[in-house]
C-alpha cells in the first residue's frame, strides 16, 4: 500500500490502541437538524423530535436510536438500543435503529477519534456514552411531564415506556417528546444502578430479524434512484499496473451502456443495468502499464519470507536475557508456521452510489469508515467534508473489508461520478463489484511466516521464548501510520504475539517488516489470525515435548492471568477435558485474548483411520465483560468460528509466477459451507466488567484448536493453514 | 422479443436482452431487489428463486429459460411452509448480516416442500450450494428443524 490518505485523523495513538474510555466526549445534546426519515414522517401528527444526537423521538411513540456504528450483521444496532432503552425505561418494542450521518463532531468512535466501525469497539466505546444519552434523555421527559402535570419531578416515574405519576397521569414518549426537546438536558442526570437492569443482560430480541427474513432490509445493492446508472470498473490484473490506453468502441457498442471513463484504478463501464455494465466491461480492450506492478508468486515472496526469518527482526518485545536462557536450556524446541493471504469475501460484494451535485455529493454505502470516506471524497472534488453527506446502510458483512484508509470502493464511485459529470451526465451512479473483482482486488490479511523457539529446563519449565514474525504492515503508508506503527512495529502486525499472556521469564517478539505490491488489510481478528495460531500451536509442541496436559500447562503460565483462566477452565470443563473420548474422536485446546475479550476454544475432531477428518464440535468459553444480549454474544461467537474454520481448512489466496491472482469466485476461493460447519456450544462467563469486543474475537482460538485436536491423535503437527485435509497418522 | 413468464403469481412481460439473467431481470427491470447478487456464478445461492416450484440460481439462468414459468421470489412466498420457515428464522434469529438469507429461506423453503422431517444430513444436503459468510449455519439448522415441526403439526 503506496497510497497517501488525504484525510485528517485526529486520534492520539493512545486513544487508538486503548480503546473506549481513553478518551472522553461530552454528549452533545440540544443539536437540532431534520433529518430524511424525519421529513417522510411529516404527515403524522408533529415532527420527530431529536431528544440528543443519538435518540429521536416520534409522535407515533417509536424511539429511533442514531447508530454512529455500522451493523454488518454484528447485532450492533440491536445493542446500541439496549443500551438507550435499558436507560430510558423504553418498551423494547418502540425501540428502532438507524445509521447516524456522517459527522465526526457527534458520532466519532471514541477509541478511533474519528467516526468508524472496528476492532470490535462498538459496545465498549457506546456503553458510557449511550447511558448518559439514555439517562440524559429519561430526565427531560420526566421534567416534560413534570412542567405539564405541575407536580415535582421526583414523583414521576418511567416503566416500560409509559411515563406515569400517582394522581393517575400517563404520557407516553411520544406525547412529551416536543416538550422534551426544548428542555435544556441537565448535566449529571443518573445512571441506572446495574442491578436494576431489565433489558441489559436479557436475550432482546435483534431489530432486524424480520426485515431480514422477508427480503425487505435495505442494502446499497437495492438502492435505486430516478435515472440512477450502475457502473463496473475493470482494475487491472496485476497489483500496481495502471491503464496504458484503451479502446472503448465495443463496449459502447453495447445496447444499454451509456459511457466508458477512465479513473484512477481503472476503467468503468456506466450503463443502464448491471448486465448492460458487464457485458459492456468484457467488450473492453484495455493495454495495461505493468511495469510498476508486482510480479512475484505468493511461493517466492514466501520463500524470501523464510530467508528473512533467519535474521533477527526488529524488536516488539524484549523481556529478560533470551540469549542466555537458550544457552542453559536443556531442550530447545523449534517450529515455523505459514499462512496465506486471505480475502474477506462479504456476501454483499462492494458497492456504491453517489449522486454527485454542482456543492455537494450524497453516498449510499455500507460504509464503515465514514470520517475517512467523508475526507476521501471531498478530496477527490475539492469539497469540504461536510459537502460529503453518508447515508450508512446495512452491510451485507465486512469482516473488515470496507474500513479502508484509502477508502476505495467510495473514491472509485465518486471518480465515475465525477467523471460523467464532466462529461455532462449527473445521473446517480451505482458501482458494483463483482465477485471476481473482490476475489481479486486485494486489500487481503497478509501473508505471513511466523518462526518460534522454546528453551526448556531440565524440569520442562519454559525459561526462554523467541517469536520471529515476517509480513506486511497493514497500516504502513496509511494515515494511521503515525499512531499505529511506532518504531518499525505496525502494533496489528504483533499483537496476540507482542501480549502474550504466558508467565515465561526471558521473552523476545521481533518483526520483519516486508514490501510486497499487495494490497493489504485487516480481517476478522486482524493480528490475531495469525499469531493465536502460531502462539497455541506452539504451546502444545512444548507440551507435547515436555509430556505435560495442554490445559495444565496452560494454567501453570496463565496463574497471574485471572480471565484468561477463567475462560480455559470454563471452556475444559464443559467440553469434559480429560474425560476419555470415544474412538477415532479428538480434542484440542486454544486461548486468546483480543480486544480485551477473552475465549477459550475446545475443538471436537473425528479422525478417520484414512487420515481424512471432520471438527463435529466447538466449545467455547467468552469473556466480554458485562454481557449485553448474550443471544448476540453466542451468535456472533458461532460466527467468529464458522468464519476461522472456513480459513482453517479452505486454501488462501495465492499469486502465480507472474503476479495473477489465482483465484477469482467461490469454486477456486471455496469458503465454509453448511456439512463443514459443526456444533457449537457457547459458554458466557458472568461478569460486571466494562462491555467489551465480541464481532472477533470467537475467531482466532479455532484453527489452532483444530490443529491441536489433531496434533493429540496423529502425533504429527501442522504448521500452516490451511490444514490438510488428510492428517497423515505417520509416527 | 417480449419474454413472457409469471412472477409472484403476476403475469409479466419483458423486453430486454433473452441473454440477461433472470436475477438482474428481477432486480433492475422489475425492481424487486429481495434476491441477492452474491457470485453471479451459481455458487454461492444467494439469488435462489423457485421456477416452477424448485430452486434455481437465477444469477446464472438466462430470462430466455423461464419462457412461460412460474417465478418466485422471496417477495412472493407464501403459504403455511414458508411461514412457518421465515418464523423460524425470526424465532431462531438466524439472519446477522443477514444478505444471503433470501436465498437460505428460498433453499429451505424448496426442502421443506419436499420433504417435512429432514435429517441433518438431508439438511446439509439441500442447503450446501447456499453460503452465508457469517456463518449461521447451526441456526440455519436448528430453523429449518423448526419450521418442519410446525409444517407437520
Amino acid at each position: 500500500m503506496t497510497e497517501q490518505s488525504k484525510i485528517q485523523i485526529t486520534a492520539s495513538r493512545r486513544r487508538f490502541l486503548q480503546g473506549a474510555g481513553a478518551a472522553s466526549v461530552g454528549l452533545v445534546v440540544g443539536f437540532h437538524w431534520a433529518p430524511r426519515h424525519a421529513m417522510a414522517q411529516k404527515a403524522a401528527a408533529g415532527e420527530p423530535k431529536l431528544i440528543n444526537a443519538f435518540i429521536r423521538i416520534a409522535p407515533d411513540n417509536t424511539v429511533t436510536v442514531l447508530s454512529k456504528h455500522l451493523e454488518m450483521g454484528q447485532g450492533t444496532y440491536t445493542g446500541l438500543a439496549t443500551i438507550v432503552a435499558e436507560e430510558l425505561d423504553a418498551d423494547w418494542k418502540q425501540m428502532r435503529t438507524e445509521g447516524a450521518p456522517a459527522d465526526v463532531k457527534l458520532y466519532a468512535n471514541l477509541a478511533f477519534g474519528m467516526q468508524g466501525t472496528g476492532g470490535s469497539t462498538a459496545m465498549a466505546n457506546s456503553w458510557d456514552q449511550l447511558r448518559k444519552a439514555g439517562a440524559t434523555a429519561r430526565a427531560m421527559l420526566v421534567q416534560a411531564a413534570a412542567e405539564e402535570w405541575k407536580v415535582p419531578a421526583r414523583e414521576i416515574t418511567v416503566s416500560k415506556g409509559v411515563v406515569s405519576h400517582a394522581s393517575g397521569k400517563k404520557a407516553s414518549f411520544g406525547q412529551l417528546a416536543a416538550k422534551a426537546a426544548a428542555i435544556t438536558p441537565p448535566a449529571d442526570a443518573p445512571l441506572k444502578d446495574p442491578a436494576k437492569f431489565t433489558l441489559i443482560g436479557k436475550d432482546v430480541p435483534r431489530l432486524d430479524a424480520r426485515a431480514k427474513s422477508n427480503g425487505t432490509a435495505q442494502y446499497t445493492i437495492d438502492v435505486k434512484l430516478p435515472g440512477q446508472l450502475t457502473a463496473l470498473l475493470q482494475r487491472a490484473p496485476l497489483f500496481g499496473a495502471t491503464v496504458k490506453s484503451f479502446d472503448a468502441s465495443k463496449a459502447k457498442a453495447v445496447p444499454g451502456v451509456v459511457d466508458v471513463v477512465q479513473v484512477s484504478n481503472g476503467v468503468a463501464v456506466v450503463a443502464k443495468n448491471f448486465w448492460a455494465a458487464k457485458l459492456g466491461r468484457e467488450a473492453l480492450d484495455i493495454q495495461w502499464d505493468d511495469s510498476k506492478a508486482e510480479k512475484r508468486s505468493t511461493d517466492e515472496v514466501m520463500a524470501e519470507y523464510k530467508e528473512l526469518a533467519k535474521k533477527p527482526g526488529l524488536p516488539a518485545r524484549k523481556e529478560g536475557d533470551v540469549d542466555a536462557a537458550f544457552a542453559k536450556a536443556a531442550k530447545v524446541i523449534e517450529a515455523s508456521y505459514d499462512f496465506p493471504y486471505l480475502a474477506h469475501a462479504p456476501m454483499e460484494p462492494l458497492d456504491c452510489v453517489v449522486k454527485l451535485d454542482a456543492d455537494k455529493v450524497e453516498i449510499w454505502a455500507g460504509d464503515q469508515f465514514q470520517t475517512v470516506d467523508q475526507g476521501n471524497a471531498a478530496h477527490v472534488l475539492g469539497f469540504k467534508p461536510e459537502q460529503v453527506k453518508i447515508n450508512t446502510l446495512y452491510a451485507g458483512g465486512s469482516f473488515g473489508r470496507r474500513a479502508t484508509m484509502q477508502s476505495d470502493y467510495i473514491v472509485e464511485g465518486v471518480e465515475i461520478a465525477k467523471a460523467m459529470g464532466a462529461k455532462g451526465n449527473s445521473a446517480p451512479v451505482r458501482l458494483v463489484w463483482t465477485r471476481e473483482d473482490d476475489i481479486q482486488g486485494g486489500r487481503y490479511r497478509p501473508m505471513y511466516h511466523h518462526v518460534l523457539k522454546a528453551g526448556v529446563d531440565d524440569k520442562g519449565e519454559i525459561i526462554a521464548w523467541q517469536h520471529r514474525i515476517v509480513g506486511q504492515s497493514i497500516m504502513a503508508g496509511t494515515a494511521f501510520e503515525q499512531f499505529m506503527v511506532k518504531d518499525g512495529i505496525d502494533a496489528t502486525s504483533v499483537e496476540g504475539a507482542a501480549n502474550l499472556p504466558y508467565a515465561i521469564p526471558n521473552m523476545s517478539v521481533e518483526l520483519h517488516t516486508t514490501k510486497v505490491g499487495v494490497p493489504v488489510l485487516w480481517w476478522r481478528s486482524v493480528g490475531s489470525t495469525h499469531t493465536a495460531f502460531a502462539t497455541e500451536v506452539f504451546l502444545d509442541e512444548i507440551a507435547n515435548a515436555t509430556s505435560q496436559d495442554p490445559v495444565a500447562l496452560r494454567r501453570k503460565l496463565l496463574a497471574k492471568h485471572p480471565r484468561h483462566l477463567g475462560v480455559l477452565n470454563l471452556a475444559a470443563e464443559k467440553a469434559g477435558w480429560g474425560k476419555p473420548l470415544p474412538a477415532g474422536k479428538v480434542r484440542g485446546i486454544a486461548v486468546h485474548e483480543s480486544f480485551a475479550s477473552f475465549v477459550a476454544e475446545v475443538a471436537e475432531v473425528a479422525l478417520q483411520a484414512d487420515g481424512t477428518w471432520k471438527v463435529e464440535k466447538i466449545v467455547a468459553a467468552v469473556d466480554c465483560g458485562t454481557p449485553i444480549n448474550p443471544n448476540i454474544i453466542r451468535a456472533q461467537v458461532e460466527s467468529g468460528i464458522g468464519y476461522g474454520l472456513s480459513a482453517t481448512i479452505k486454501p488462501g489466496i495465492s499469486l502465480a509466477k507472474g503476479g495473477a491472482v489465482e483465484q477469482s469466485n467461490f469454486h477456486d476461493y471455496e469458503v465454509l459451507r453448511i456439512h463443514e460447519m459443526p456444533k457449537v456450544e457457547v459458554h458466557i462467563v458472568p461478569s460486571k466488567e466494562k462491555p467489551t469486543g465480541i464481532g472477533e474475537p470467537g475467531t482466532p482460538p479455532v484453527a489452532p484448536a483444530v490443529a491441536n485436536a489433531l496434533m493429540s491423535g496423529t502425533k504429527v503437527v501442522f504448521r500452516a493453514l490451511p490444514l490438510p485435509a488428510t492428517a497423515s497418522k505417520s509416527a | 422479443m417480449a419474454i413472457k413468464f409469471t412472477l409472484n403469481g403476476k403475469p409479466t412481460s419483458l423486453d430486454v436482452d433473452p441473454d440477461m439473467p433472470l436475477l438482474w431481470a428481477v432486480r433492475d427491470e422489475i425492481g424487486l431487489t429481495g434476491s441477492k447478487f452474491g457470485c453471479g456464478a451459481a455458487q454461492c445461492g444467494a439469488c435462489t428463486m423457485h421456477v416452477d416450484g424448485e430452486p434455481v440460481r437465477s444469477c446464472s439462468t438466462p430470462l430466455s429459460a423461464i419462457e412461460g414459468q412460474k417465478v418466485t421470489t422471496i417477495e412472493g412466498l407464501g403459504g403455511k411452509v414458508a411461514k412457518a420457515v421465515q418464523d423460524a428464522w425470526i424465532k431462531h434469529e438466524v439472519a446477522q448480516c443477514g444478505y444471503c438469507q433470501s436465498g437460505q429461506i428460498m433453499s429451505a423453503v424448496a426442502l421443506l416442500n419436499d420433504n417435512k422431517k429432514p435429517s441433518d444430513a438431508e439438511i446439509d444436503e439441500a442447503m450446501q450450494g447456499n453460503i452465508c459468510r457469517c456463518a449461521t449455519y447451526v441456526r440455519i439448522r436448528a430453523a429449518i428443524h423448526d419450521a418442519a415441526k410446525t409444517v407437520r403439526a
